[in-house]
């Protein structure tokens, strides 16, 4: 069976998004979703983690199975993700230190996401190959960066509203994000 | 030796009651939203990461002394990691249909970040067994989360408990409870009652002089 | 012990490796060269001191950039060595068990689309056309497709399943279908996988009128044998007429479609290879 580049992105950018349908990487989701200038710059800095890590998880993948060492995935994978965040952190402070100071404290947290890490597992059990995994890397990080930047937009609209006492904090967070993919609910069966 | 229980004891219900990472800490919430449509799930989810936890701490407050602060981290993802894979190994041999069902959840404990939190916070600087006791205690915390939200989940979203029926064939199931948005909503109304209950317990405590201040 | 607590420079907790004679000597004379405080209270506890002041206040500069390195290579060294043990262990421990959970999950997802059989055997169609016998777990070849020959309690082919799968409503829909060679004729689905909506996509599963589409839905060959003689199709429902339609459940269109695609993709490729050798699998060898 062939998925369609098309296909897999539509799917990872809104059908299947990462965290409103798939519950990956909801810890900056619910941290970092306060203000419209962080979320952005996090969401695409956890775009092109992704990005890189599907790289490495796709080299590595090929190198474990001629070797037959699939039991080792999984470590491998992860050492690799940190290596790669440690490698953007650098270069990052090398050629961009003003990115590199907005984005400053968040880039450490990006190896502990879990969209990363989904991102290299999900294809490899899906089996895609080059095209078709970094399809599925950028269009899951900028469903990733959707995702965060309506939640960003909706709790800054929201700190002008009246909330009960009650609700303020994690559980307002919670039933808005609620909403939200109640709503992306609707883009299911697209680009089928 | 009756100090010496009381400290562990304590050690242990900190991470249960006091400190729960679900409903306090509001930590690993990709797990407990994902796979707690059934209470099975949410069980067998919450055994798995308690033993990685255990383990983890258990070798890392060993590894303490001989671990250089520069490649701490390191050393915990990697010993994390180890023990997710055994579990990952362990769950298929068990069972497979249970395997299914959790899905790429039970690689991603790796990332889960109350065993990295348990590890620098804790085990990095306790010995073996006050490590241990204090990541059993957060295990049993995580997985009592994740079977109240498993419960409410399964018993309105499939009408079931523990795959039986409850209810008679009229019974429509609440769909939406397991799916997606139903996670973040019943999360989000344990919250509200959690708060709730501390919010009446510290008015009874203060009495009359928090509600004016609440609502001035 | 209690100048333990008060230690002079940053290195001092690693004072328990280089406590020696020399480590006292050395901090007999560089306590008051330094001018520390408590020098003196270490000449005058000299065996305390020989535990607690290490040469590094001595050397800084020469002990420090090797060191850490040092220990780092050999904490991450162990670390690593540890691990591996410990997956090694692990994978060969449940190899045997995973394996076989594996072998009967397969084989009751095979037994349930062909109620007779009692055995299975595994195959590959090849690309090129052609068939052959599939061994170990390891990749198939690239083009080729996997199927499962199954066999009857007298050893006589009860039917062929195989895999396939679409895209349904929420994700992807994967199936598994029996083909009897007798009819040539599709005679029973089970679902691999899928995240459809509960209560009505997973319908596929329970829907009594909608599995009877797959008592013996028409797969025939061309006369050719290069293709399907009519393609499979799931219809509204209701609009069922000829044996290749699949009559989709009321609500649930597009996942009953999914299940069409996936018999129809998955049968284009595998039963014209797999038609003209037949006879190699009318028996189990």
């Amino acid at each position: 069976m062939h998925e369609s580049a098309f296909q897999i992105f539509i799917n990872a950018l809104l059908a299947n998004n990462f965290v409103l349908a798939m519950f990956l990487g909801l810890c900056p989701f619910l941290g970092v979703s306060g203000k419209l200038d962080t979320a952005f710059p996090m969401g695409v800095a956890t775009t092109f983690v992704m990005l890189v890590a599907s790289l490495c998880a796709y080299g590595l993948n090929l190198l474990l199975s001629a070797f037959h060492l699939e039991f080792l995935r999984l470590i491998s994978y992860i050492v690799i993700i940190a290596s790669a965040v440690q490698l953007v952190e650098m270069v990052l402070k090398k050629y961009s230190p003003k990115l590199f100071r907005a984005l400053g404290i968040y880039l450490p947290l990006i190896t502990t996401n879990c969209a990363v890490l989904g991102v290299a597992l999900f294809q490899t059990a899906r089996e895609y190959d080059f095209a078709q995994s970094v399809t599925f890397s950028v269009g899951g990080g900028a469903g990733f960066t959707l995702a965060l930047v309506l939640m960003a937009s909706v709790r800054e609209r929201l700190t002008l509203s009246n909330v009960p006492d009650l609700a303020q904090g994690t559980a307002l967070s919670l039933i808005l994000a609620g909403i939200l993919s109640l709503s992306f609910m609707g883009f299911a069966g697209l680009g089928g | 030796m009756n100090s010496s229980t009381a400290v562990t004891w304590d050690e242990f219900m900190e991470g249960v009651w006091r400190q729960n990472p679900v409903f306090v800490m509001v930590l690993g919430m990709c797990p407990t939203l994902a796979v707690t449509v059934s209470v099975v799930n949410a069980l067998s989810m919450g055994v798995s990461t308690m033993l990685v936890l255990i383990a983890s701490c258990g070798l890392v407050s060993m590894m303490r002394n001989i671990t250089p602060k520069e490649v701490r981290i390191a050393v915990y993802i990697v010993i994390i990691a180890t023990f997710v894979t055994v579990v990952d190994y362990a769950i298929q041999a068990i069972s497979l249909t249970l395997y299914d069902a959790l899905g790429a959840f039970i690689q991603l404990i790796v990332v889960n970040c109350i065993i990295l939190g348990r590890a620098e916070a804790h085990a990095a600087k306790n010995p073996p067994l006050p490590a241990m006791i204090n990541a059993a205690g957060m295990g049993v915390g995580f997985t009592i989360g994740l079977l109240a939200l498993g419960t409410v989940r399964e018993i309105l979203g499939a009408g079931t408990l523990f795959g039986a029926a409850l209810f008679g064939a009229q019974f429509q199931p609440w769909v939406i409870m397991v799916l997606p948005p139903g996670g973040f909503f019943v999360l989000g109304a344990w919250l509200l009652l959690f708060s709730w209950i501390a919010r009446r317990k510290l008015r009874k405590q203060r009495g009359a002089p928090l509600e004016a201040t609440q609502n001035a | 012990m209690t100048k333990n607590d008060n230690p002079p420079g940053p290195l001092s907790t690693k004072g328990g490796d280089n406590g020696s004679a020399a480590g006292a000597a050395s901090g007999f004379v560089a306590g008051p060269a330094l001018g520390r405080p408590g020098g003196g209270a270490a000449s005058a506890k000299a065996e305390d001191g020989a535990r607690v002041i290490p040469i590094a206040v001595v050397q800084p500069a020469v002990v420090s950039p090797t060191s850490p390195t040092a220990a780092m290579i050999r904490t991450l060294g162990l670390v690593s060595a540890i691990c591996g043990l410990i997956i090694v262990g692990a994978y060969q421990g449940t190899y045997d068990a995973v394996a076989a959970n594996k072998r009967i999950a397969t084989e009751r997802a095979v037994f349930k689309v062909i109620p007779a059989a009692q055995s299975i055997a595994e195959y590959v169609a090849l690309p090129g056309g052609g068939i052959a016998p599939r061994v170990g777990a390891g990749d198939t070849a690239p083009g080729g497709v996997k199927f499962f020959a199954a066999y009857d309690a007298g050893g006589k082919l009860a039917g062929i399943a195989a895999e396939g799968g679409a895209k349904g409503y929420a994700d992807t829909v994967r199936i598994m279908f029996g083909y009897s060679p007798d009819c040539q004729c599709v005679v029973g689905i089970g679902v691999v996988a899928m995240r459809e909506t509960p209560g009505i996509g997973d319908k596929i599963i329970t829907d009594k009128n909608f599995l009877a589409n797959f008592n013996a839905l028409d797969v025939k060959l061309k006369a050719d044998l290069s293709a399907l003689a009519n393609e499979v199709k799931a219809v509204k429902h209701g609009a069922k007429i000829n044996p290749w339609q699949i009559d989709a459940i009321a609500g649930a269109t597009i996942t009953s479609r999914a299940v069409g695609k996936a018999i129809n993709d998955s049968a284009q490729v595998l039963l014209p290879r797999l038609v003209p050798n037949l006879d190699k699998l009318r028996s189990k060898s």
